[in-house]
């Protein structure tokens, strides 16, 4: 079965022949189902490498392809590689895109570019399992760049609306920062271990010592990589514009696999990292900042997409907060639940979205709950997830990689707790504002109102199923359970397990931290129902005053007005002195003033041309006789 | 005969060169300030036959007489140039009625 794993990207591949060349041709069933079986297919080759793999002793393959670049000394294969990591990777990618293309057969069904939008998802995914599964950082380039493109692709995929349009080109451009960083990564590995294989590059570095200075320039410079495509600050502020985009679109790639990319290749390169300590402090710090940026934002949107997006930028906050302490596994294990409780949220908030006439602000629903129960009562389990609340998905993952925080630093531990609250308040004033009370749109909507088709609803319900039962498979041991994750994962982690120090905390310290970020969760959720359902409040509209903080919040702390004024500004009047001064001045000015002065010595030289027969032949004799004195005086 | 040709050696080359220098000088000033062409062309023979005179005085005193085969060339040439340049005065002339050259000025700038 594993050395079938070339078919895994090649039904994508060709589901984006077939749709991206028929699109106009194929019927939306034809394109629909294309699009769903050649992932199902993916998913059920990904399914069967799986149980091959967690029965195999081995626990490491490689799949040659081809030969790809071979030149000289460097030797670059295609190929794939299959361990633990990117087996489970696989799954999540294979499987809950399949969902959401079968969501989106019913989300997108209005759509007029409904060939090109499943030509783009299955474009997506064949490069997401490119990133996966390639066994060196150029395939894995490959991938990386490729999902960049699709990204930018499906945000703009309305593009005759100039903001979407915008929202595109944002979205690419910070990714390039962030590629920028990670191609020079690549560069500084092949000079350093002078090959780009993994297989190669590990053993080496697990070799070097602590603290090596290259180690931490490239980890460095991967890390730069990994805060453009996951969204971390300083590069975050693409992500909650990327909502422009079909909320399908949202839901996989903004949430569920695309932005976990950065976190997939740091635990992929997590020995290197594991030697880099400074590094990784500075990957816990960007995170533990983000997490808590991003959540203090999302507590005072008022776009339903806008929240889950802050909310993804603050989990992938807490996923870096995790691999920064070391906690590979607990930052995994946060991805697929993540991607499993952020994928149905967005779905979700899709449902909504699509039943009330593509209204998404949240001032403008409630008491939906009647109207949608199957869509209210699955974001209730992924409400419930996400805030950590146990025994749902979130609680496990959240409080696997807040353990290794606390000890490994009680103000961080101090702080992501606090972002925990953060993060249980504004989902549920996301759900109250949305599903209890009156409803406040207009009487069309409301006309309109109605549950979404099966197509919509079935992966909505796979997903809560997930959400709700996803943590099972990492029950740490203080709770009785054996960590299958932790043992699955571990020949990844290995050597960076002996490198650093085991989780020492004793079982009362682990409950009582339990205790206090489940406490401090259902607090924050009590606070919520009393402000929102209790007391029935509403956002109130954008020109109403507000307090700082709440200013600062609303306003998303004015980080796209800073980076306006610093640097777009700042790049726009560079690019307009160069543009206007040095090029249109300068060069042209060069270029053209040879031509105008060459025109304008003509002009007068031409004068000679008297057309005075006399003055000719007076010329000629005068240049006879210069050449007669010339030759005279020369020799 | 022999008397004419001991009298011409018996002239020192300076006097040669000096007599051509003003002949040639001659022609060269008459090229530049006569306007009528015929004159003009006159003055150009004077030129040619000055260096022909030239070409002889020093073909005898070398001893060479390459100099003076060169001068039956020029003056082959001459003859073909004045055929020429006759026949275009003549139709100046016939299309201007006059044969000074700045009335020719059309061709200009």
């Amino acid at each position: 079965m594993i050395n079938l794993v070339w078919l895994i990207p090649l039904f994508p591949l060709l589901g984006f022949l077939i749709n991206g060349l028929g699109r106009n041709m194929l019927s939306k069933t034809v394109v629909g189902f294309v699009g769903c079986l050649s992932v199902m297919a993916s998913f059920a080759v990904s399914v069967g490498i799986f149980l091959e793999l967690n029965s195999s002793e081995t626990k490491s393959f490689i799949i040659p392809i081809f030969d790809w670049i071979s030149a000289g000394t460097v030797k670059i294969p295609f190929s794939f590689l299959i361990d633990p990591l990117s087996a489970l990777m696989l799954l999540i990618v294979t499987g809950i895109g399949f969902l959401i293309h079968v969501y989106s057969t019913g989300y997108m069904n209005h759509d007029a570019g409904f060939g090109k939008f499943f030509s783009y998802l299955n474009l997506f995914i064949f490069f997401m399992l490119l990133l996966v599964l390639g066994s060196n950082y150029v395939v894995m380039f490959i991938g990386w760049e490729g999902v960049g493109l699709c990204s930018y692709l499906l945000i703009g995929f309305w593009f005759s609306n100039t903001a979407y349009a915008s929202a595109a080109k944002k979205a690419f451009i910070m990714n390039r920062i962030g590629d920028l960083g990670f191609l020079i990564a690549v560069f500084l590995i092949f000079t350093t271990f002078n090959s780009v294989e993994f297989a190669n590059v590990f053993p080496q570095a697990a070799n070097m010592v602590s603290g090596d200075s290259t180690l931490i320039l490239i980890t460095a410079l991967l890390f730069v990589g990994a805060i453009g495509k996951s969204a971390q600050i300083p590069l975050f502020t693409w992500l909650p514009d990327a909502m422009a985009g079909p909320t399908p679109v949202s839901a996989l790639i903004h949430a569920a696999t695309m932005v976990t990319a950065g976190i997939y290749m740091i635990a992929r390169s997590n020995i290197l990292f594991t030697l880099a300590p400074e590094t990784l402090a500075v990957v816990s710090i960007i995170g533990l900042a983000t997490l808590l940026m991003a959540a203090a934002i999302a507590v005072s949107q008022t776009d339903i997409k806008k929240v889950l997006a802050y909310s993804t930028v603050s989990q992938l906050g807490y996923m870096f907060l995790g691999l920064g302490v070391g906690a590979y596994t607990g930052a995994f294990f946060h991805v697929i639940t993540h991607a499993f409780f952020k994928a149905l949220l967005f779905l979700g908030a899709g449902s909504v979205i699509h039943a009330m006439s593509n209204e998404q602000d949240m001032r403008n629903m409630g008491g939906l709950r009647k109207k949608l129960p199957l869509t209210f009562l699955t974001m209730m389990v992924g409400t419930i997830a996400i805030a950590g609340i146990p025994p749902f998905s979130g609680f496990f993952s959240k409080d696997e990689i807040l353990a290794h925080v606390y000890e490994h630093n009680k103000v961080f531990w101090m702080i992501a707790v606090i972002g925990a609250m953060f993060t249980s308040f504004y989902m549920f004033r996301m759900m109250y504002l949305t599903f209890n009370g009156s409803f406040r749109g207009t009487t069309d909507q409301e006309h309109h109102l109605h549950e979404s088709p099966a197509s919509m609803t079935i992966p909505l319900i796979v997903l809560a199923v997930l959400s709700a039962l996803g943590g099972l498979i990492g029950i740490p041991a203080v709770l009785g359970g054996g960590h299958w994750l932790e043992n699955f994962l571990a020949p990844v982690f290995e050597v960076s397990k002996s490198k650093t120090n085991a989780l020492t905390l004793d079982h009362t310290t682990e409950y009582v931290l339990m205790a206090l970020s489940v406490t401090a969760a259902l607090l924050s959720m009590l606070y919520a129902y009393v402000r929102y359902v209790k007391q029935g409040h509403i956002p109130a509209n954008d020109r109403t005053d507000r307090g700082l903080l709440a200013r600062l919040s609303y306003n998303k702390f004015y980080i796209d007005q800073v980076y306006h004024s610093f640097i777009t500004r700042p790049l726009d009047t560079l690019s307009g002195f160069f543009y206007k001064t040095v090029d249109k001045a300068g060069i042209d000015g060069i270029v053209n003033g040879f031509g105008k002065g060459a025109v304008e010595a003509s002009k007068s030289f031409r004068l000679l041309q008297t057309g005075m027969v006399g003055f000719y032949i007076f010329m000629m004799v005068a240049g006879i006789l210069a050449l007669l004195f010339y030759s005279m005086y020369k020799i | 005969m022999e008397n004419i040709t001991q009298a011409i050696q018996g002239v020192p080359l300076n006097h040669y060169i000096l007599l051509c220098t003003i002949i040639f000088s001659i022609g060269v000033i008459g090229v530049l300030i006569r306007r009528n062409a015929i004159v003009i062309f006159m003055s150009v023979e004077l030129m040619l036959n000055a260096v022909n005179l030239l070409l002889t005085a020093f073909s005898v005193q070398h001893n060479d007489p390459s100099g003076q085969v060169f001068v039956f060339f020029i003056m082959a040439l001459a003859a073909a140039e004045v055929a020429v340049g006759l026949a275009i005065i003549v139709m100046i002339f016939r299309n201007t009625n006059s044969t000074d050259v700045n009335i020719l000025n059309k061709l200009k700038w």
